[in-house]
């Protein structure tokens, strides 16, 4: 099966490259998952990936929302690339487009 | 006996789903109330309208109904010419304060959950009523409007 959550790790950057389908079910593993690699390796900015993704809940509004309080509690950022208009639409309703900057792509994700 | 074909048979539309209350079943559940509705020709946009707001009650069912225990989830849904209408019930646990269940970013479990899901559900169908008491389950019927 596809997995839920890819981790990519570049110094203090972490890029999660979220699942095809982003629910309740593929949410469960990414807290613990996160919390582990966040304290490990001191990140400072946290990049969401919706490149897969073509469908998602408040679930995911969830788990953004609570990453996104614990990376400002430690001064770091928060952005997402690759979101559909399905999925933006998700995001605005959820309030995130206000929280956190999107780009078109990865390496302007990174670098801006 | 004479029997005449009214077309009155063919007004309403229903299909029933019992599934158990498992994550693995959120995507199931709304992928094949998605399937049923395509008989009304919807827009891809009135589909994903369609799956968020399933996935929410599905969801809620779930975690809160059954509190990720055992459970069987009843959906019904109907088509009635322009009109969807989607019940998902659960045997849970039930809520107790309906008002406060419903207000955005209210949730029990803030840790994890954005509190969004009746919003979310409101936000993607034109009505939606919730019927529930403690220890009485929980009942969420949608309703909405296909092609304007």
């Amino acid at each position: 099966m596809d997995p839920s959550f890819i981790y990519e790790a570049k110094g203090q950057i972490l890029i999660i490259h979220m699942p095809k389908e982003l629910d309740h079910h593929n949410c469960r593993n990414l807290r613990y998952e996160t919390d582990l690699l966040m304290a490990e390796n001191y990140i400072s900015k946290l990049i969401f990936d919706f490149s897969r993704t073509t469908f998602m809940d408040s679930s995911g509004i969830g788990i953004l929302l609570n990453r996104y309080k614990q990376i400002k509690a430690s001064g770091g950022t928060v952005s997402f690339y690759g979101a559909s208009s399905q999925i933006r639409r998700i995001l605005k309703l959820g309030g995130m487009l206000t929280l956190m900057p999107q780009f078109e792509s990865k390496e302007e994700a990174i670098y801006r | 006996m004479e029997q005449k074909n009214f077309d009155i048979t063919r007004s309403r539309e229903v299909m029933r789903l019992t599934f158990d209350s498992r994550s693995e079943n959120e995507e199931f559940a709304r992928v094949v109330v998605a399937v049923f509705a395509t008989r009304m020709n919807p827009t891809l946009e009135e589909i994903d309208d369609i799956k968020t707001a399933v996935s929410e009650a599905v969801t809620n069912a779930v975690i809160h109904g059954y509190q990720n225990g055992e459970g069987a989830i009843l959906i019904e849904a109907a088509v009635e010419e322009n009109v969807l209408s989607v019940t998902v019930s659960d045997d849970g646990v039930g809520i107790s304060n309906i008002e406060k269940a419903m207000e955005p970013m209210f949730s029990t479990l803030p840790e994890e959950r954005s509190g969004m899901g009746f919003s979310f559900m409101e936000a993607f169908m034109d009505r939606v009523e919730v019927i529930s008491s403690p220890g009485g389950g929980t009942s969420v019927t949608m309703r909405k409007k296909i092609g304007r």
